[in-house]
């Protein structure tokens, strides 16, 4: 029997077994190809996405599982409309190969509205778990930095 | 249109073709007339762009890859500073693999002169051996070359186009084009009308293009700027398209295992479970291993796993004592190579000090964020291929070669790259993905390795063994004699070209014998372990292990002759070369080094000269209640010129991160055969919590142009080690530095 499942708004009905990773339904399935596999253990966050807000590592969350409505980088903002975490990345030119920025960015979203000021400490806390071998960390700190301040101006 | 004729007696480097509805500017395949040293096949006279315009837009051409290093929007600006567009306005695309986009500067670093010596004749001498990289057809990404390769050659494609625009407006107006000048994608008439360069297009494709000048630097608009990347908000915005992304029409998912006893046989396998799997559709026979296609990656991932495959042994030895054991006893037979032997370093100066120690480097994995994939149609006649790679025409050649296809039939697309810091370079991915696509016709096929496949099936950075032996004395080094020891990346490279491989080895030494230092009896000396495992380039090669060999005896040698291990070093240096004495003492000042530090606080210096850029790191770490962080950095470059000060900022940091990632945790052992490390948590790597507070300062004061993408990585280990020796006054001999040290994880 289909899942139904809710991404970026739109909901989808996915026939698929209950055990296939989120993350490949997304690719796979959906199309929806920002969602990047990196490792399949939760261990670099390359695969991560927001199940009704909360940053999930999606290689670890079976279809059968998924609680609530899912939104992807793709869902956070287009390149023409993009939220303005998007906009703070771009702003600090973050990306090196860029594999892990929509793992990082929606991790970084996440934090910002559970958080909407977060200290380094704070920032070390919530992405240590997102891996970037190109090393982009001093510009992803800097950008979430740059986006608490533009999302409190709004 | 021009004819092929035509085109082969053209003296341009950069010529001119009429396209549909426009026109392109490019390089013809060996394109001066004589002496010609080949024969140009059918198919291979076609221009290759770097320029097109055709009524939809402006497209620049930037073939090199992608993987990370701002590679695409430093080579379009390039182009665009002399053609006098915005890169906002134009696509930038990487383009097909073709032998004119050759790599000139490459092979020009295989003299085997140390590089910061370099006087112009030698660097002449080695602009012109560059041309064998395009007779070898070298599309490669690598090297830290692409700026040194581009630099002229792009802003000469630019500055042709331009003012083969300019002529055809000069005609279409009736006045001299001197009296046009262009902005901003449009010929400009005197009167101020604008002509849009894609109006210009039809005519400028009937015009040979005029000879030019290329501009003044102080006329520069975009380079030696820091510009947004063409890329940035494909990648904020999960639309920039990776190999992995690739998704034709119909496509289907596979993955696949082979030995993990690397290089042996597949023996046999029973694949009775996988066949009944959800989405299994069908278990393809690679010969040397095992894929299924599948509705779904991770349903194939699942199937293949479930394969029962009785592999064959490896042709090395099972364990990682013993591929150290062949390392070591490499020495006891005949050096390969002594590139650099100064004075006499067979006799110990008298009332000299004498200084040993023996290091030892593990092999190391790549580890890119993207698992390796590729994506591939077959359809009897042709191949269309998909797949990040930093060797395009090499690509094109192997899976030709397993397609039992002309290389003509056979198209190579290079999306983006997660990471490729060498890995990129082979070609085994690709071969995968054909034969896979081979047993499916006309169904695209993408074929993705598990983060394990991965981590077990790399070309390893190899493991290296280095003795070293020194002289202090009165505070000054009188004797450096070294030996190092590893497989030979070089050897095997070739080998997989299909070219013969011997010769002394300059890259297994690199980093070592090269280091602008004057000290009166310095000897290097390079000997190749004959061992199979598979190793490759991994981000600046030997320097990755010379860098640390080097470095870090240095160290031992200034605190053997009771000196400051940074004054030690400039001392030796200042003769020597003065850009990397320039390095050495803008981090001096960066970091207020005195020399001297608190309790619980540890610096250290290091400097690895490589690809033509001196780095000088310090490192700064700090006891917090008994586990060690790495607090701060400091990091000095000298490439000549900086063509986009931002990406040069970001790879000198990037290339740091990654020397330290490896430094501290990374380690590749060997059980049976097999590699330990499977995924992330047994192969870890620096995080946002555990990375130093950096600081970049850029000097332009070398006459030669060097790379950016790798020097950043060998002085980060060192520097590293030396300052864990200034906190512990225990001496990192080995890596990784988490064995021996209770390091912030």
């Amino acid at each position: 029997m289909p899942t139904s499942l809710t991404i970026n708004g739109t909901a989808h009905n996915i026939d698929l077994p209950d055990e296939v990773p989120l993350l490949w339904v997304l690719r796979d399935e959906v199309g929806l190809t920002g969602t990047k596999f990196g490792c399949g253990v939760a261990a670099c966050g390359a695969c991560t996405v927001q199940i009704d807000g909360e940053a999930v590592r999606s290689c670890q969350v079976a279809l059968s599982d998924v609680w609530g409505e899912v939104t992807t980088i793709e869902g956070l903002g287009a390149p023409e409309a993009m939220a303005k975490i998007q906009q703070a990345w771009v702003d600090h030119q973050v990306a090196q190969c860029g594999y892990c920025q929509s793992g990082q960015i929606m991790q970084a979203a996440a934090l910002l509205a559970e958080n909407p000021s977060p200290s380094d400490a704070e920032i070390d806390e919530a992405m240590q778990g997102n891996l970037c071998r190109c090393g982009t960390y001093p510009r992803i700190r800097a950008a979430i930095h740059s986006a608490a301040g533009k999302l409190k101006e709004a | 249109m021009a004819s092929v004729g035509k085109i082969l007696r053209r003296t341009f480097l950069i010529g001119s073709a009429a396209v549909v509805g426009g026109v392109a500017f490019g390089a013809y395949y060996v394109s001066r007339p004589a002496p010609n040293p080949l024969q140009p096949q059918e198919g291979e006279a076609a221009l290759n762009p770097f320029v097109l315009i055709d009524q939809q837009g402006i497209t620049l051409f930037a073939p090199r890859a992608e993987m990370g290093q701002g590679v695409m929007t430093t080579w379009a600006a390039l182009i665009a500073e002399e053609l006098d567009v915005e890169l906002e306005q134009v696509r930038v695309l990487h383009g097909p693999a073709a032998a004119a986009y050759y790599n000139s500067a490459l092979l020009g670093e295989g003299l085997p002169n140390k590089g910061y010596d370099i006087s112009d004749f030698q660097h002449n001498l080695g602009e012109a051996l560059g041309v064998f990289g395009k007779v070898l057809n070298l599309q490669i990404t690598g090297g830290s070359t692409s700026m040194r390769d581009g630099f002229e050659r792009m802003r000469e494609a630019g500055a042709t186009a331009r003012e083969t625009l300019k002529q055809a407006a000069a005609n279409r107006l009736s006045i001299a084009r001197d009296q046009l000048r262009t902005e901003n994608g449009a010929v400009i008439a005197p009167d101020g009308t604008r002509i849009p360069y894609t109006d210009l297009a039809v005519a400028a494709g009937q015009i040979d293009p005029p000879e030019v000048a290329l501009r003044d630097p102080s006329d520069w608009r975009l380079l030696g700027k820091s510009l947004p990347r063409v890329d940035m908000v494909g990648k904020a915005t999960g639309t920039a398209e990776y190999g992995i992304d690739v998704r034709p029409e119909g496509s289907k998912f596979a993955s696949v295992r082979t030995n993990p006893k690397l290089g042996g046989e597949m023996k046999s396998f029973d694949a009775s479970d996988a066949e009944s799997m959800p989405g299994v559709e069908k278990i393809v026979d690679l010969g040397d291993g095992v894929a299924v296609v599948a509705s779904n990656t991770w349903l194939a991932m699942q199937a293949v796993e479930a394969i029962n495959v009785d592999w064959g042994d490896a042709p090395y030895p099972p364990e990682t004592d013993g591929l150290f054991d062949a390392i070591g006893a490499a020495f006891e037979g005949k050096a390969n190579s002594t590139m650099r032997d100064d004075g006499d370093v067979g006799t110990m100066p008298e009332g000299a000090t004498e200084v040993t120690a023996e290091y030892r480097l593990p092999y190391l994995a790549h580890a890119t964020m993207e698992p390796m994939n590729a994506t591939a149609i077959f359809t009897g006649k042709t191949l269309e291929l998909w797949t990040g790679n930093q060797a395009p025409t090499v690509i094109r050649s192997k899976v030709a070669k397993v397609a039992n296809l002309d290389p003509e039939m056979v198209t190579v697309h290079t999306p983006y790259m997660g990471g490729g810091f060498g890995r990129r370079l082979e070609y085994d991915y690709a071969v995968i993905a054909t034969k896979v696509a081979m047993a499916l016709p006309n169904v695209p096929v993408q074929v993705t390795w598990s983060r394990e496949e991965d981590m077990r099936h790399d070309f390893y950075r190899p493991g290296a063994m280095a003795r070293m032996r020194g002289a202090v004395k009165d505070g000054k080094a009188l004797l450096l004699d070294g030996q190092i020891s590893a497989q030979s990346v070089l050897y095997q490279a070739m080998t997989r070209m299909g070219a013969p491989a011997g010769g002394p080895d300059k890259i297994l030494v690199e980093g070592a014998f090269n280091q602008p230092y004057a000290i009166p009896n310095y000897r290097i000396r390079g000997y190749i372990a004959d061992l199979a495992v598979p190793v490759g380039s991994w981000r600046s090669v030997g320097n990755s292990f010379n860098g640390f060999f080097h470095d870090t005896f240095l160290d031992e040698m200034a605190h053997a002759a009771g000196r400051d291990p940074l004054e030690f070093r400039l001392e030796l240096m200042k003769s020597e070369h003065a850009p990397s004495a320039g390095c050495l003492e803008a981090v001096r000042e960066m970091s207020g080094w005195t020399g001297k530090t608190p309790d619980g606080v540890g610096r250290g210096v290091g400097f690895t000269y490589s690809f033509g850029t001196p780095v000088a790191q310090v490192i700064e770490v700090v006891d917090e209640d008994g586990t060690i962080r790495i607090s701060k950095a400091w990091i000095a470059c000298d490439m000549g010129l900086a063509l986009d000060p931002g990406t040069v900022e970001a790879q000198m940091v990037g290339g740091m991160i990654y020397g330290l990632s490896a430094a501290c945790f990374g380690e590749v052992t060997f059980a049976d055969g097999e590699v330990e490390q499977y995924n992330f948590p047994d192969y870890d790597a620096i995080r946002i919590h555990n990375v130093p507070e950096t600081e970049v300062r850029i000097l332009e004061t070398n006459r030669h142009m060097g790379g950016a993408g790798e020097p950043g990585t060998p002085p980060s280990m060192p520097a590293l080690g030396n300052a864990l020796f200034d906190l512990t006054g225990q001496r990192a001999r080995s890596l990784p530095l988490s064995h021996s040290f209770d390091l912030l994880v």
